[in-house]
């Protein structure tokens, strides 16, 4: 990525509004514990996208439930700067009972997503594609469910907690993560990636991961630590002690905030305001001042 | 004498534990069971009516595929695997209606699994 990046120019190519907030997520000096002094570390960022359920079927909440993921990734293509990368958090296809549909569907997904200009994907599954067959289809078109990588000074941890259908990262992963964490420096950049929230966000709707206090536990020594995960349609931001965890928009339909209706049902379509409530987000990593920029965007007819 | 004192003495502990033990039956008979039945996407009954202080029995069944049975607000859960009876017995302490769902997901439907609990005085 040639120079600095405009963030205000980001927002004016793509046309699109959106908040911007700083994750205050600090630099670190040498975040691989390495002893070696500080680490160089560029400015970049990268694109979230999130539960797109291709193949989902519902005109009264998306009469546009086939054109609203290739806008996105339309939008991204457009992107005078491409991103360093792009993650999709899960929920790429909508959940069918038939084994081979399901394989339609992440295939379909996959073609779809490799018109991204951008080939460098990431990709991780949420529980609709994965809770009915513990991500054997998933792991078919995209590999496996939990991995790590690392770029620019940043570590990136991506964390399974819907190949359980109940919604448990399990103690395997558990032990993996450990493991991994356990070669990072305590003040290393480290952003995780899943798909359900790891705090308890309202256990009535299912929005939680039930062992994520395990999960959030092994983070919490490490001081620079922001998650970025889906599974409820739409923005929010909380912190657990010093970690920041922030949901994505999806791509398919909004859901209600957390307990403001008695169930969650998906927000109707609005025809005077489509795509309302949709959208993706860039976040930017900077090392100086240390943050993270999140830029939320809606998707345009 | 020693032998008879020990005697005496065994047959009213013996007594005392057949009582106690009568009183714990009658007390588990008295408890209201409620049989739940879930199926792919309700549970039925869907309204499990309770009443303040007063311990209940849920016994829960599956129709089909495993289930779960969550009512966050009371912090008690169960996993619901066909061909077994998951019991939970718990113990309302608050008045009102809350929320309880499957929290196994199982399927196209999964996220409008819920019913609710009404906790009277």
């Amino acid at each position: 990525m040639a120079g600095s990046i405009d963030r205000r120019q980001f927002l004016r190519l793509a046309g699109l509004g959106g908040a911007v907030f700083a994750s205050g997520l600090a630099r670190a000096a040498d975040p691989y514990g390495t002893g070696t002094g500080a680490v160089q570390q560029d400015e970049f960022y990268f694109v979230q996208l999130s539960d797109t359920h291709w193949g989902f079927e519902g005109p009264a909440v998306n009469p546009d439930a086939r054109g609203t993921l290739p806008k996105a990734i339309a939008a991204v293509n457009a992107l005078e700067v491409q991103p360093d990368f792009i993650v999709f958090t899960g929920d790429l296809t909508h959940t069918t009972d038939d084994p081979a549909e399901r394989r339609r569907r992440l295939g379909e997904f996959h073609d779809i997503a490799r018109g991204l200009k951008n080939p460098n994907v990431r990709f991780m599954p949420g529980e609709h594609d994965a809770a009915l067959d513990h991500g054997a289809a998933w792991s078919e078109f995209f590999g496996p469910t939990h991995y790590v990588f690392d770029h620019k000074g940043v570590h990136f941890i991506v964390v399974d907690n819907v190949s359980d259908p109940a919604a448990r990262i399990g103690a395997e992963q558990l032990a993996w993560l450990e493991a991994d964490l356990a070669r990072q420096a305590r003040d290393a950049r480290i952003v995780v990636f899943t798909h359900r929230p790891l705090f308890p966000l309202y256990p009535q709707w299912d929005w939680a991961t039930r062992d994520g206090d395990r999960a959030l536990a092994l983070l919490m020594p490490y001081r620079n630590v922001t998650v970025f995960y889906g599974h409820i349609h739409q923005e929010h931001h909380y912190k657990t002690a010093h970690i920041e965890h922030h949901s994505a928009k999806s791509l398919i339909f909004p859901l209600p905030a957390p307990g403001s209706l008695p169930k969650r049902v998906p927000i109707k379509w609005d025809p005077a305001h489509p795509y309302r409530g949709l959208g993706y987000r860039e976040v930017e990593a900077q090392p100086r001042p240390p943050a993270f920029a999140v830029t939320e965007f809606p998707v345009r007819g | 004498m020693p032998s008879r004192r020990r005697f005496i003495a065994a047959s009213a502990a013996a007594g005392a534990l057949a009582a106690a033990g009568a009183w714990s039956l009658l007390a588990a008979a008295e408890e209201p069971v409620i049989r739940v039945v879930a199926r792919r996407f309700v549970y039925r009954p869907s309204v499990l009516r309770l009443k303040r202080g007063v311990p209940v029995v849920l016994e829960f069944t599956s129709a089909d595929v495993v289930m779960g049975f969550n009512a966050p607000d009371f912090n008690v859960r169960t996993d619901i695997i066909p061909g077994q009876v998951s019991r939970l017995r718990f113990t309302p302490d608050k008045l009102g209606r809350f929320t309880f769902l499957c929290d196994v997901f199982c399927g196209d439907g999964h996220e409008g699994m819920t019913g609710e609990i009404h906790v009277a005085a």
